[in-house]
């Protein structure tokens, strides 16, 4: 008997313990993705003799004799099975990780399953699309427009990659098989805190198969930090690839490379590490605390600000006088909120693969957010010019911030450069979460003071941020937290201080929402308490204090700022919002005088740019068959910024989107780009595509005219030809006949991220909580974006439901839990649980009608803010329901039942 | 996911073939829990599934289900029309975290064994007073109530290499009426508290099987009408709050009020 794959025979064996999941992909079914491995997220579902399983939990011998179908199995004689075509036309997808299994677990459904869809697809798990795309798909809803010449801009074009996804054709970076490939895997700290006294790594050498091991001595000793910014002093120097004092549970200590996991495995376990446990701190309060374990014993050049107190940056700013401020104020409201530590969960853990070429350079395959700065910090760190090496991303299974930091790629080079051999790690689910990085968990106190008719005189406020055991965006966030959330408020005076704090819990990075997110939820709710105390509706109370056109909103900071509102449609989002909440849609409250019913909405503005340095460059060049070659170094993630350029540019080129070839994220082929976070996808990375196309559009012109000897104002591009007056010149002729007129035809331009112009965000919920177990079900979701000019319709009511979701999750359940050791003891997507397709309601979506004057075709940054105001909408409905002012994430039903003991 | 320290599948015809058991043997049924983790101090997997048991036999005694019966066979049983209770099947299947996909690999005995504190199967073999039986490896089977069967949170009264080979269901069980109360966190989620009451149509006892909320099922009969007060004192004496377990799908205070909440809905349809 043999195994059968999708019709076809294969003689091999599987190794005794190996899963299907990856014995399909051994045999090259890549289609067959890892999101856990554990069973939970269905991204490797197959089929196995017609019914789908989760093939990372099937014994691969129980496959012998029959059939097995995986996503690569599923279209017939190249047609699209119909579950595969509804998921192109809905566009089921962002990242396009999860697609596969989703497709294959819809694909086995019947009619009478579809009719519960969240208990039939509550295996899979999706962290992009809030999951409403996915129920187009299977209730046969098609969103996708035609691409139409010139009509690209604002048209619901599909993602250019969407074929290949659900297909299972498109390569994420597992998804190469390379000759000589080693493994490498790592051993990570059982401590809290800990210096590593000896290391004895000869039984983990002698493994066989076994090709190096590596410990802290085997590094270049070399301080860096893991996250990615153009500036990376920005961040501390207070990392090194290996160490010799751990610093949290899970901080790699030594890393193997071998012939296969299963004996890079072997060897980590056999490597024996003599530890000297050190007091260990995990409140930042305490850390900062005189007698605290000091974390980092750094030289000023680190630079940690103040190492002693474990405080890596300390804010202090006013503007106005708050002292003052208070003094005139006749109301005054204060409390301390606290948001919780929680995951990307992005569905591609990280993950790179190193390897040389035969002239010696040096690449590396990637799922990074950020290859330009991957590159600068390789090539730091190794002591290489960085021409030597070349970094890429082909297509990100997700990202929301997680991947922009180097967590992976530097091990895979430090055992290339010993070994010769090209070198794999890919995370498995658990390290996701115990050695990659999370949103930071802040303590955030206010004090906001008000006249009695609403208006505001005082905002203080005081941000305690847990970096965790490495500074990596712990200053970034924490300026963050400190302006973002607070501008969108007109107050004369306003006082910040905040404090990054080191504590040996895994490390905080970069997380949607970036520091806002949680001063947001702060901020909103404090707002909802003025209110309240005023007596006045929280849409009233904000009107009269928001920033509306011709402000130059501030936060705590004196001086200039290059912060301009571009555009301004808050005004428009708070409408829809309170209408819509005032309209009696969405479901009613359950049956019950335990049932409890409440309103709450939130607003947000965030500069579409960050503070730090930001740019971007597109080439596009007119090709002799007459369409067009874009290149940008912009990763694409499921923020569907590959999306947006195409119609970008074929909109200024007046031509359809699939007349331009697109290639990103690839520090050979494209330009400098410092990276995909940030917001910056449309408003830096599509800008530096509409200025190369508009030069581009004006030199065919001109050479158009030139060639034609026709005035240029007679000449008109028109798709693929040129009207010059009476004469119509196609683009393949017209390149053809100007050989000294080539090099006009292919542009660059950069753009810079400054100004920075500001989106904005109002979030409503009217929601039931049930007053004895604590239950909340959310009756009404309403969500309002300002994002300038809508460039793809489906692909921003796309972002904003994922980015909901998201929100949802981190605001009812999401939270990583550590025991009194710094374990953390969720480390699986069962016990750390993400939105399912049962968790998250239809949001209505709107969108504010405003042309942005920076943004490429007057658009703005849309993907990453709508999580942002979630969470205090939440809690201000939350607090309308029962009368009580919860402050802390989540609001899970255990976290919150005994407060409603007080409930109204 | 791949268990890289297995070196060696047995697959027995009958389970007798194994005579000697070894650290580091494990018995596969599913698979389904064995491969979501890693298990490095396993190396040889012995399959049940060559071993061919019967799933289901129903029987005018009652009803006895193989450890390797798959979850969905038992979901998609129908029973005898006079089994009033049988409806609980499918209501505890649908019980799981996991997902139907899990369900067509799943067995009834790899979640009883993994002795879990959510484990419906654990719920409804328990709330039914079913007896499992255990094959040592070496000496005579043996019999044990489900209820003494799981000692506590991923703990079991299964000597090393001693296999469940089945749990039976009697008819009287299967001829109750009941009543079902659920919570869990996230819609669809892992149980945070899973209580099941059922009521002797003749003798109107009723058995009240508290499981999820506790580190093992807490099983509480009471003559026909109990009065609330009965039935919370009897909990709190049977289930103190240490007894309540911890983790990320509920707080121990939180399963314990909601013990005593649903207990009491129960009690309620029970007795109306």
């Amino acid at each position: 008997m043999s195994y059968k794959i999708n019709g076809k025979t294969f003689n091999q064996e599987p190794r005794p313990g190996q899963c299907l999941r990856t014995f399909a992909r051994d045999l090259g079914w890549f289609g067959v993705k890892k999101g856990c491995d554990g069973g939970d997220c269905g991204a490797c579902t197959v089929w196995l003799d017609g019914k789908p399983v989760h093939s990372c939990l099937v014994p691969a011998f129980r496959a012998k004799g029959r059939e097995v179908t995986t996503i690569e199995g599923l279209a017939c004689n190249g047609v699209l099975h119909p579950m595969q075509q509804a998921f192109l036309d809905a566009q089921a997808f962002q990242c396009g990780f999860c697609a596969a299994g989703m497709i294959m677990t819809s694909a086995s459904l019947s009619d009478e399953d579809k009719k519960d869809l969240a208990f039939r697809l509550k295996g899979n798990l999706c962290r992009c699309t809030g999951y409403h795309a996915i129920e187009d798909a299977l209730n046969g809803v098609a969103s996708v427009e035609k691409d139409v010449a010139g009509k690209a801009c604002g048209s619901s074009l599909q993602n250019p990659l969407a074929h290949s996804i659900v297909t299972g054709t498109a390569r994420y970076t597992a998804d190469v098989k390379m000759d000589g490939m080693l493994h490498l895997k790592v051993l990570r700290s059982p401590h809290a805190h800990a210096k590593l006294l000896a290391i004895r790594t000869e039984k983990a050498a002698a493994v066989p198969g076994v090709h190096a091991v590596f410990t802290w001595k085997d590094v270049p000793r070399r301080p860096y930090t893991s996250a990615l910014h153009d500036d990376y002093r920005v961040d501390p120097d207070d990392t090194y690839i290996l160490d010799n004092v751990a610093r949290f549970v899970g901080q790699r200590i030594a890393a193997v490379a071998a012939e296969s996991e299963g004996a890079a495995e072997e060897a980590c376990r056999l490597i024996e590490v003599d530890y000297e446990v050190l007091p260990a701190v995990f409140d930042p309060e305490e850390a900062m605390l005189p007698g605290a374990p000091m974390l980092h014993h750094k030289e000023a050049d680190s630079r940690i600000q103040r190492p002693e107190k474990n405080v890596f940056v300390q804010i202090e700013s006013e503007y106005g006088n708050v002292a003052e401020g208070f003094k005139q104020a006749d109301v005054t409201v204060e409390r301390t909120f606290f948001s919780n530590k929680i995951q990307h969960a992005h569905l591609e853990t990280h993950i790179a693969i190193a390897s040389k070429s035969e002239d010696g350079r040096i690449h590396v395959r990637t799922s990074s957010q950020a290859p330009f700065q991957t590159k600068a910090k390789l090539a730091y760190l190794f002591g290489i010019y960085p021409e030597q090496i070349h970094v890429y991303a082909e297509r990100v299974g997700g990202g929301f911030g997680g991947k922009q930091e180097m967590l992976c790629e530097e091990l895979c080079v430090l055992a290339l450069l010993k070994t010769g051999r090209p070198v794999k790690w890919e995370f498995t689910r658990e390290e996701e979460f115990i050695g990659g990085v999370s949103r930071h968990p802040m303590k955030t106190s206010l004090k906001v003071g008000a006249k009695r008719d609403g208006t505001l005189t005082a905002i203080e406020i005081r941000v305690v941020s847990n970096t965790g055991a490495y500074g990596n965006h712990g200053g970034e966030t924490l300026g963050a937290s400190l302006g973002q959330s607070l501008q969108v408020y007109r107050c004369a005076n306003m006082k910040g201080t905040g404090y990054a704090v080191y504590t040996n819990i895994v490390p905080s990075g970069a997380f949607r929402g970036y520091g806002s997110s949680q001063t947001a939820f702060a901020i909103e709710s404090i707002m909802g308490d003025l209110a309240r105390k005023l007596g006045m509706n929280l849409f009233e109370l904000q009107r009269k204090n928001i920033v509306v056109p011709g402000d130059t909103p501030h936060s705590i900071w004196e001086g200039p700022s290059d912060v301009e509102m571009g555009s301004y449609g808050l005004d428009q989002c708070m409408d829809f919002v309170e209408k819509a909440l005032a309209s009696g849609r969405g479901s009613k409250k359950p049956e019950g005088n335990e049932w409890l019913e409440g309103r709450g909405h939130a607003i947000h503005m965030h500069d579409c740019i960050p503070p730090t340095e930001q740019r971007s460059e597109a080439h596009i060049k007119l090709r002799a068959d007459g369409t067009y070659y874009l290149t940008n170094g912009v990763t694409e993630m499921g923020n569907g910024t590959i999306t947006s350029m195409r119609q970008v540019a074929a909109s200024i080129l007046n031509t359809t989107a699939g007349r331009i070839e697109i290639t990103i994220a690839d520090t050979d082929r494209t330009a400098y780009d410092t990276g995909t976070f940030s917001s910056v996808g449309t408003s830096v990375s599509c800008k530096s595509v509409s200025l190369a196309a508009e030069i581009l559009r004006d030199n065919l012109l001109k050479v158009a005219s030139e060639f034609t000897s026709t005035p240029l104002e007679k000449c008109r591009l028109v798709d693929s030809e040129i009207q010059c007056g009476s004469r119509k010149v196609t683009l393949t002729e017209l390149f053809a006949s100007v050989p000294d007129a080539r090099h006009r035809l292919e542009v660059m331009r950069k753009a810079y991220g400054s100004p920075r112009t500001t989106c904005f965000n109002v979030h409503g919920f009217r929601i039931a909580v049930h007053r004895v177990t604590g239950e909340i079900r959310i009756l009404q979701s309403v969500h309002a974006a300002d994002a300038g000019t809508i460039l793809n319709p489906m692909q921003c009511r796309g972002q904003v439901e994922g980015a909901v979701a998201q929100g949802i999750g981190g605001s009812l359940f999401e939270r990583m839990v550590f025991d009194a050791n710094g374990k953390m003891i969720n480390p699986t997507f069962r016990n750390y649980r993400i939105s399912a397709f049962a968790d998250i309601p239809r949001t209505e979506i709107f969108f504010a009608d405003t042309y942005d004057a920076y943004g490429p075709l007057g658009a703005k940054s849309a993907g990453e803010t709508p999580i942002i105001p979630v969470a205090p909408a939440l809690g201000n409905a939350l607090a309308d329901a029962t009368g009580v002012r919860f402050d802390s994430l989540p609001f899970s039903a255990d976290r919150i039942f005994a407060q409603l003991a007080e409930a109204k | 996911m791949d268990l890289n320290t297995i070196t060696e599948v047995r697959r027995p015809s009958k389970a007798d073939e194994v005579k000697k058991w070894e650290m580091g043997f494990a018995w596969l049924a599913g698979g389904t829990w064995l491969f979501s983790e890693p298990q490095v101090n396993t190396h040889t997997l012995i399959d049940l599934e060559t071993l061919h048991w019967p799933s289901l036999t129903a029987s005018a005694e009652g009803l006895e289900i193989a450890a390797t019966c798959k979850v969905v066979e038992l979901d998609k049983f129908t029973a005898p029309r006079e089994w009033t209770s049988a409806p609980l099947f499918s209501e505890c299947c649908h019980s799981f975290l996991a997902s139907f996909k899990i369900w067509n690999e799943a067995t009834v005995g790899g979640n009883l064994v993994m002795s879990l504190p959510a484990g419906p199967m654990i719920s409804l073999t328990s709330a039914l007073e079913g007896v499992c039986t255990l094959w040592p490896r070496n000496g005579e089977p043996r019999k044990m109530p489900v209820v003494d069967f799981i000692t506590g949170n991923h703990k079991n009264a299964l000597a090393p290499g001693e296999l469940l080979r089945s749990i039976f269901l009697p008819a009287g069980a299967l001829k109750k009426t009941y009543a079902f109360r659920r919570f869990t966190l996230t819609h669809l989620g892992r149980s945070e508290v899973l209580i099941i009451g059922t009521r002797c149509p003749t003798t109107k006892e009723i058995l009240l099987t508290i499981t999820a909320s506790t580190l093992r099922p807490i099983q509480l009969r009471f003559q026909s009408s109990p009065t609330a007060e009965v039935v919370k004192s009897a909990i709190e004496k049977a289930a103190p709050i240490e007894l309540y377990l911890e983790d990320t799908h509920g707080s121990p205070a939180h399963r314990q009020h909601l013990t005593y909440y649903f207990a009491e809905q129960i009690r309620r349809e029970l007795t109306a």
